[in-house]
């Protein structure tokens, strides 16, 4: 995946864990926003059903 | 034609990332053990055990991240004994990833981890039951507001901490503990994570808060910051070999970040302790999924590995379902509403 199938070394392995340091980073504010946007909306639509 | 994103199969990127959402609920929810499932989950899906143990750990350190950003605007990090856990931690993980490796070599390193993971997950599952089962929540609470009693602190943990083998340090509290004390639990806790690609917070909580002294919720952030490094630290040395599989980790971080926020927002909605004992049942039926897969390896049956898979997957969902299915049933009875959740 992205092209780091085989990264392995220092280089290799300073990429995958950055890879998933970033992911970890950019979901912990990306899901915040949408549960900011969404999450009123998907409460109000199981409260109602 | 099999669609593909990334160069992956969306069907096994998808079957991750909807995994991660269980998992995830069930750390959200409960503040500990989903992670524990990942490594195993992987070794029954047929992954080299390196490569389970690898990507358990990376996701592990990328949860511990999640969490971290969550505690540090709170101040209950206690960043001097953090960093000593992390001395202490990184020489365990070197210790037990050799080990692993020693035990690859002369082929029983699947053996002797399924072993392990069915002891664990066995004797942590049982007392969790059994504690539930008494009405006693079990285990120490992950609630940072959690008060505790001294009568609550076992004799064997006061006798400890009464120990004062020099030179001593002084942690967040004004609490003083031997500098050995802090090094040995987490060169400890650092041989589990490296041995089984777990965090090691299941135990390392518990040993920060009994053995060391430290405040409950001064226990919970330190763990989670120390998780980070640790978590990052194998995840580095083993990545070095090449054995984190990104294909894993990622969409399995995707659907356990969004699966987190449900169950920590259900913690407002349904008691944990009505719950909890299906939390021991499942750990219970995880230990007895990886000992039904040695057990199909051992006597080469391969129907056993589908058994296996079906009990790990079936355990936690049937757990995070009840976990969903409360919290909506407590928003549509009315009792608890919307501005009970936490932001």
């Amino acid at each position: 995946m992205f092209g780091l199938e085989n990264a392995s070394g220092v280089e290799g392995a300073a990429l995958v864990v950055g890879v998933v340091l970033v992911e970890a980073i950019v979901l912990y504010y990306g899901y915040a926003v949408l549960e900011r946007l969404v999450g009123p909306a998907v409460i109000a639509a199981l409260v109602d059903e | 034609m099999t669609m593909e994103l990334f160069g992956v199969a969306v069907t096994l990127l998808a079957l991750f990332a909807g995994f991660g959402v269980l998992i995830g609920l069930l750390f959200g929810f409960f503040g500990m053990g989903g992670s524990f499932l990942v490594t195993p989950a992987l070794m029954v899906m047929g992954y080299d055990t390196t490569v389970a143990v690898a990507s358990g750990l990376a996701f592990v350190f990328a949860t511990a991240v999640i969490a971290t950003l969550k505690h540090r605007d709170l101040g209950q990090v206690d960043y001097k004994l953090g960093v000593l856990m992390i001395a202490g931690t990184t020489g365990g993980i070197e210790v037990g990833k050799i080990g692993l490796h020693w035990l690859q070599d002369i082929g029983l390193a699947d053996t002797v981890v399924s072993i392990i993971y069915v002891g664990l997950l066995g004797g942590i599952g049982a007392f969790i039951t059994y504690t539930a089962m008494k009405g006693n929540g079990g285990g120490v609470s992950h609630d940072v507001d959690a008060e505790v009693d001294d009568h609550e602190v076992p004799d064997i943990a006061q006798k400890i901490q009464s120990y004062h083998v020099p030179p001593m340090v002084t942690i967040r509290g004004g609490i003083s503990v031997s500098l050995w004390m802090i090094l040995g639990v987490a060169f400890a806790t650092g041989l589990l994570s490296g041995f089984l690609g777990v965090g090691g917070g299941f135990i390392r909580m518990p040993a920060l808060f009994y053995l060391i002294g430290a405040p409950v919720p001064i226990a919970v952030g330190t763990d989670l910051f120390e998780i980070v490094f640790s978590g990052g630290i194998g995840s580095f040395l083993y990545a070095m070999d090449g054995a984190v599989n990104l294909t894993i980790v990622v969409p399995l971080l995707a659907g356990s970040a969004l699966g987190a926020r449900v169950g920590a927002a259900s913690t407002a909605l349904v008691d944990e302790d009505e719950i909890k004992v299906y939390f021991g049942i499942m750990l219970l039926l995880g230990a007895i999924a990886v000992a039904v897969r040695k057990i199909g390896m051992t006597w080469e049956i391969p129907s056993l590995q589908m058994v296996s898979l079906v009990i790990i997957v079936g355990a936690a969902t049937l757990v995070a379902g009840a976990v969903v299915l409360s919290s909506v049933r407590e928003l549509r009875s009315g009792t608890a509403t919307a501005t009970n959740l936490p932001e």
